[in-house]
């Protein structure tokens, strides 16, 4: 697979490392609420496991170590799009 | 349908008869109108299994096995056969070994020739780190009367002198045996079940996609199909490889990954290898068929998908993990290579249990060991749907135990299913 990295330019998927769904950026806020240990269940260990385009974060390992938002096809592995992870973060009102 | 005993002299007598007497092994059924007392939603070794112990062990007949393509079609014909039960946690071990003495005695079960070969597993040790690791899974195992063995550097290398015993990263110190594990015919394994299971009255329905589930109050009433919508006291899930997107249907999201594992086999050689042997400091782990052929796997792909193919850095990272032990596979060609999709779980063990829907169970979460499960995870499905009670052996199994904080991680790396 060739993900086409925002700053970069297309790079082979071996330089990167998989984590998993672009949901892993929205961990719980709150520790201390009533829900806090529900939430953290729910954040780690429970996944949508979508068939068909899903996105998710991976590690730009051996390049410039940045984290991207993969939008990519789980039933053809056709690459969507590709953006950079802080600037979805951001885009969802997280700091970073 | 009259049940057909196979035998030496059945065979000798068809020959001498134009092979006029043989029937179907099983019956292909179409959906009952008044539904069923149980249905399994897949029919592939877990499903057919548990059908035939649910008929076999608890009495209950009025079941239907329900496949959306044909039996046997799926991960039971697209493993690398192998069988062993060389666990090490409390939770697993006694499990697997279950599992191995059920494989142990299957076809005088099932009357049915699965081509269970005993052959052997050998675990290659290439540090005084993972001698130890070994030696506490091995004590392990004799807890659970699995046996094991433990073979130096020379007892390895008389065995099999093709080996790179002195490889400079990963040389070879010693093996961890299990004598008892093997390989079996994996696609015989799927028809010997529906065999038995048909011979006792299930209905195995092919053909037949569930696309929804009937749920009233919180309660399971039956599954919709493609045949249509079919009444039913208890449904049974055992979907491996497609259990969230059957379990989504019922609301459900699971605490499962699905990821791809590759196989390989090459052409046929001379006989070389009586054992299985792995190499898990590099991943690759190796048996040879009946048919000459090196029957091979490695790691998964390591990113979700549902695609039943993988991509080509993993091909090159299992040939070399297999260069790297046995340089001697490097002029064989290989022949086929072809991928399975694998529930990977959040700590590489399997669910068997109820859900929050009453009357609907799931059973699946298998990573990629489900094969040598299949006896097992039958058997206590089957327990567990007749009783409403887990197996004594499958009690850790639990969809909660994240929750809980009771994971079952052999491996210890946490909730990161690409690794386990």
């Amino acid at each position: 697979m060739i993900i086409n990295h925002p700053l970069l330019g297309p790079r082979d998927s071996e330089e990167f490392v998989y984590l998993g769904s672009a949901d892993l950026i929205n961990r719980p806020t709150n520790w201390e609420s009533e829900e806090a240990a529900e939430d953290f269940y729910q954040y780690l260990y429970i996944r949508e496991n979508i068939a068909g385009d899903n996105r998710e974060l991976w590690y730009h390992e051996q390049g410039d170590q940045s984290w991207l938002v993969v939008t990519r096809c789980t039933l053809t592995h056709e690459i969507k799009s590709v953006e950079l992870a802080q600037d979805v973060s951001r885009a969802q009102g997280r700091s970073k | 349908m009259s049940k057909t005993k196979y035998s030496a002299l059945k065979v000798l007598k068809e020959a001498l008869t134009g092979h006029k007497g043989w029937e179907p092994a099983w019956r292909d059924a179409e959906p009952k109108a008044d539904g069923y007392d149980v249905i399994i939603v897949g029919g592939g070794g877990h499903g057919l299994a548990t059908a035939y112990y649910l008929a076999k062990n608890h009495g209950i007949t009025n079941i239907a096995v329900l496949e959306k393509g044909w039996i046997g079609g799926g991960n039971v014909g697209r493993n690398t056969t192998i069988i062993r039960s060389n666990y090490l946690l409390p939770g697993n071990e006694p499990f697997y070994e279950m599992s191995m003495q059920l494989w142990e005695n299957l076809e005088q079960d099932l009357n049915y020739n699965a081509m269970v070969s005993q052959r052997g597993i050998m675990n290659l040790i290439h540090s005084d780190a993972q001698r130890d690791a070994f030696m506490r899974r091995g004590n392990a195992m004799l807890f659970a009367d699995a046996g094991c063995e433990y073979l130096n550097k020379k007892e390895v290398k008389e065995r099999y002198p093709f080996l790179d015993m002195d490889n400079a990263r990963f040389p070879i110190q010693g093996a961890l045996a299990q004598p008892r594990g093997g390989t079996v015919r994996h696609d015989a394994v799927a028809w010997g079940y529906a065999r038995g299971a048909s011979d006792l009255g299930v209905d195995i329905i092919q053909n037949c996609e569930v696309t929804g589930f009937n749920i009233e109050n919180g309660k399971c009433l039956g599954v919709k199909t493609t045949k249509g919508d079919i009444k039913a006291g208890r449904v049974g899930v055992c979907v491996a490889g497609s259990s969230s997107r059957v379990m989504a249907k019922a609301g459900i999201n699971l605490p499962i990954e699905s990821h791809v594992l590759q196989a390989f086999v090459t052409e046929g050689l001379k006989p070389v290898m009586d054992n299985v042997i792995t190499f898990g400091a590099g991943h690759f782990y190796c048996s040879q068929s009946d048919k000459g052929g090196l029957v091979f796997g490695g790691d998964i792909d390591a990113y979700n998908t549902y695609a039943q193919r993988g991509n080509l850095p993993v091909v090159e990272d299992v040939c070399s993990g297999g260069m790297a032990i046995m340089p001697m596979v490097g002029r064989v060609r290989l022949l086929r290579m072809w991928g399975g999709i694998m529930d990977m779980s959040m700590d590489g063990s399997p669910f068997i249990d109820k859900t929050d829907v009453q009357e609907l169970f799931f059973n699946g979460g298998w990573c990629y060991g489900g094969f040598k499960a299949t006896p097992a995870s039958g058997y206590c499905y089957a327990h567990l749907l007749a009783t409403d009670e887990p197996h004594e052996v499958a009690t850790a199994f639990r969809l909660d135990r994240f929750r809980r904080g009771e994971m079952i991680d052999e491996k210890g790396v946490g909730a990161q299913p690409n690794l386990h």
